[in-house]
């Protein structure tokens, strides 16, 4: 049984507000952290090997200790809660069901960083969030642990949501800063870096939701400690937003020691396969990173049991791995098509690549139709090759990393499900008669545990 | 002098140069010049914020700097990537580069209309000359190509979304130049448009200019519109006194008629000094200006085949790095297609098929097209 530290008091009535929040040992780890420096606490975060959770896995200690400190200069703390990888809806569980945690976390966070004033920028779809999280901002302020001289420390904080307009690519860091400022989302040029020019060209770590909500646990308990959970780089516990086809989807806190295996079948979890079908493939980190079909997932190439952590689930490169990216587990079973899929989630890159730089903006959307007509039963063998060649074009060449995130599902697909493709091309009418493609990759697996 | 910053050493495909530090990979580039300097279809010396998005100059950097001469993982936009000392470029020396470079063409031009013998910028533009260098003849890009209308915005300049690399020079025109900018980028992806948000005219002073820095022929000058051919015209360099802008431009001449009248580009194709709506769009008579004398062409396409005063052929480098190849110049297309083996002077009246079906040489590179003997006859009747 994994241990949780994040959620593990989300079922408590009432915890959305501050009393209840309060009574459950809320608000301790501010108290704590307003009693030694901000360099300690920052010490703290380094020796807790948290990762970033929005999608990179950076170091967050790391991070923090590159912002630059010009005097006289105002600095800033921005919450990435933008929330639009397909498949990853973790955040929005956290800050649905105890929002004092991120406050909390962000005022911790934001004293460690010298910042007095911090924002959240939210998808403009989670609306009945903002209301959740301005009550919980709105509580600690009349608690006076938000706003001015917090706890008669002295240091003074203020906390401002921003509400997005529904653009993916506002999640990416410099995009999210322009949008903040008010300017169209387009990703800046780096460097310079956040952490040296970023909102109002003043220094700014962007951290995401999950990222800013560990950082209370690990001052709770110490760096030390929190580092005791997990194995190996993959410290602390995550959160995996679980869905496909599986029984019981939904956001599980886990710790990394887990196998992908147990994390599929175990009844802690997902649960298995509805319907008594196979696994054929998985999405292990959200829209963005290869996809791994049944095989490759469950063990790696060298035959080692695959973890549910970074390490792990990259062992292989894009070879054969994948990557935790933002904890968006996505689960194929044996009647889902891959090239269906794939199309599905080249449309989401066209529509949502910002359209600044060249190879994005016109590649995008070139794969999005030669991936409709191939899923039309109206490709061509070639298409496969030119499918390749496209993302290939893509990858690296552009601004941001979102030019990655659309070639890489493709490359992916066609990388470990060539022959569905070419099926596709071979049986033109069969494709639009039925709504699946090839089966023949999953293994006839049994759930190991039960 | 003692407070002088130390020079930066930089090499590019195997040019060593010395550059003042904060200098781009680019202009690094151009300092050298000739071949190796990289193509710029977005950025724009004098638009602060310019560059980074067309991804033409993607360069390798195979050494960092003398200090730290570790590679860069991916290829770097020059534009926007300040040398270090000691740092090692590849552009045309490295195949990686050219491959991506042939890559961000292709896709550049897929939904691009190749409108190119209705377009007015036809023969002074940028992406023509790219294309013609780093591109590939023939496309893979099966589906219908991205269509706009064309605007009018106001009684000036005229909007070929169609044609936009969404280079964003104009935005920054306007934002920098001029003194309101009331148009920008609408919407997003490949679905986003150059475009004023209400349908309203492009109006102040200079914003004329965004004429002369778009790349390609989606913002053109309607005075000039259908005028002429560039390369039939004759580019001469004019003043006035202009109580508005230094009054310094190119006139485009027609005999003693002025078809056209922009800004004086350097020889990157970048306009040295912004001109005023006045100078460009009203002062069409050859008694409104001074005339200075012939102006300099550079490389710019097809207008430099025309027999100009003065023209300065690039310096080439490119046989030097490549081991003797020869430039692909758009300006020398002349030798290459083989069209020009015949002397189009000497033929009383219009070409035809005809022309060339008599010349052995004219269709070596387009065998299909010989097999079309009823051209023959059809030309006959003509
Ligand atoms: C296209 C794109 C979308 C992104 N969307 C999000 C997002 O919705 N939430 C998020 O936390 N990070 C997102 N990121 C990652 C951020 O750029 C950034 O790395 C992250 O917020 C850093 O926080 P962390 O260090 O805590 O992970 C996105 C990145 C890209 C390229
Ligand atoms: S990669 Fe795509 S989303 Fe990112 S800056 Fe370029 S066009 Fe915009
Ligand atoms: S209209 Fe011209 S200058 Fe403006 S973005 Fe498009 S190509 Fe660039
Ligand atoms: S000129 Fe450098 S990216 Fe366009």
């Amino acid at each position: 049984m994994g241990r949780k530290i994040l959620i593990d008091k989300v079922h408590i009535e009432g915890i959305r507000f501050f009393d209840t929040y309060r009574k459950n040992g809320g608000y301790a780890s501010l108290e704590k952290a307003l009693k030694i420096s901000p360099a300690e606490v920052v010490e703290e975060v380094k020796k807790s090997g948290l990762r970033g959770r929005g999608g990179a896995g950076f170091p967050t200690g790391l991070k923090w200790s590159f912002l630059a400190k010009p005097e006289g200069i105002q600095r800033y703390l921005v919450v990435n809660a933008d929330e639009s990888e397909p498949g990853t809806f973790k955040d929005r569980y956290l800050m649905e069901f105890i929002p004092h945690l991120l406050i909390e976390g962000m005022i911790v966070s934001s004293y460690a960083l010298g910042a007095n004033t911090a924002y959240i920028y939210i998808r403009g779809e989670y609306a009945w969030i903002i209301d959740i999280l301005q009550k919980a901002i709105d509580e600690a302020k009349e608690q006076s642990f938000l706003g001015k001289n917090i706890l008669g420390s002295g240091y003074d904080c203020e906390i401002f949501i921003h509400r997005g307009a529904g653009a993916y690519i506002c999640g990416e860091e410099t995009a999210l800063l322009e949008s903040l400022e008010g300017k169209r989302g387009n990703p800046r040029i780096k460097p310079p870096f956040p952490a040296v020019k970023g909102l109002w060209d003043c220094p700014t770590v962007v951290n995401n939701v999950e990222t800013i909500a560990a950082v209370v646990p690990i001052i709770n308990e110490g760096g030390d400690e929190y580092a005791l959970i997990g194995i190996g780089k993959s410290t602390g516990t995550k959160l995996i937003s679980a869905c496909g086809n599986i029984k019981k989807p939904g956001v599980y806190e886990i710790d990394m020691t887990i196998s992908v295996e147990e994390f599929i079948y175990s009844d802690e979890y997902c649960g298995g396969i509805p319907n008594g079908r196979r696994l054929k493939a998985c999405i292990p980190g959200g829209s963005s990173v290869p996809i791994l079909p049944a095989n490759l997932l469950l063990k790696t190439a060298k035959g080692e049991t695959r973890l549910m952590n970074y390490e792990s689930l990259a062992d292989g490169g894009f070879q054969s791995g994948s990557m935790m990216g933002s904890g968006g587990f996505i689960v194929l079973d044996e009647d889902q098509c891959i090239v269906r899929h794939t199309y599905t989630l080249a449309r989401f890159y066209r529509h949502e690549s910002c359209g600044q730089c060249s190879p994005c903006r016109e590649g995008t959307g070139w794969m999005e139709k030669i991936l409709l007509n191939i899923e039309r039963g109206k490709g061509k063998m070639s298409d496969i090759d030119l499918l390749w060649d496209i993302q290939s074009k893509i990858e690296g060449n552009t601004i941001c990393p979102l030019g990655d995130a659309a070639a890489w599902p493709v490359a992916a697909a066609i990388r470990h499900f060539r022959d569905e493709f070419e099926w596709h091309v071979q049986n033109p009418e069969e494709c639009l008669r039925r709504n699946y493609g090839l089966a023949g990759y999953a293994e006839p697996l049994e759930a190991v545990i039960s | 002098m003692s407070d002088e910053k130390k020079l930066f050493k930089v090499t590019i495909d195997n040019i060593t140069v010395e550059v003042q530090p904060g200098t781009t990979i680019l202009n690094a580039a151009r300092q050298i010049g000739g071949d190796i300097v990289p193509p710029a279809m977005c950025y724009y010396t004098s638009l602060k914020g310019s560059g980074g998005k067309c991804r033409t100059c993607l360069v390798k950097v195979a050494a960092g700097s003398a200090a730290d001469p570790r590679p860069m993982p991916k290829l770097v936009a020059s534009c926007r990537t300040n040398v270090m000392d000691g740092m090692v470029v590849e552009n045309i020396t490295n195949p990686s580069v050219l491959e991506a470079r042939k890559g961000v063409v292709e896709l550049l031009l897929i939904n691009h209309p190749l409108d190119c013998p209705i377009c007015d910028q036809a023969g002074e533009c940028h992406l023509q000359d790219l294309s013609y260098e780093h591109g590939v003849e023939s496309t893979r890009y099966e589906f219908n190509r991205r269509t706009f209308d064309k605007h009018d915005l106001g009684p000036y300049i005229q909007l070929h979304m169609t044609r936009c690399i969404l280079c964003y020079r104009c935005v920054y025109v306007a934002d920098q130049i001029s003194n309101k900018r009331v148009h920008g980028v609408l919407d997003r992806g490949d679905h986003s448009e150059i475009a004023t948000y209400i349908k309203q005219s492009l109006d102040n002073d200079f914003i004329g200019n965004v004429i002369d820095v778009c790349p390609v022929g989606a913002l053109t000058d309607r005075t000039f519109r259908f005028k002429n051919r560039v390369w039939f015209t004759k580019p001469v360099d004019a003043h006035r006194d202009c109580p508005t802008c230094k009054g310094k431009v190119t006139l485009w001449l027609r005999g003693d008629e002025v078809l056209r009248s922009t800004a004086r580009k350097d020889q990157w194709g970048e306009v040295s000094e912004w001109i005023c709506n006045t100078c460009r769009f009203e002062k069409k008579k050859t008694s409104d200006w001074i005339i200075e004398g012939p102006t300099v062409v550079n490389r710019q396409s097809v207008i430099g085949q025309g027999h100009y005063v003065n023209i300065t052929k690039p310096r080439e480098t490119i046989s030097d790095v490549m081991g003797g190849r020869p430039p692909k110049l758009l300006m020398d297309i002349h030798n290459v297609s083989g069209v020009n083996n015949v002397d189009l002077s000497e033929i009383p009246g219009p070409a035809s098929g005809k022309t060339f079906e008599e010349d052995p040489h004219a269709f070596a590179t387009n065998p299909t097209d010989r097999k079309k003997p009823e051209l023959n006859s059809n030309h006959e009747l003509e």
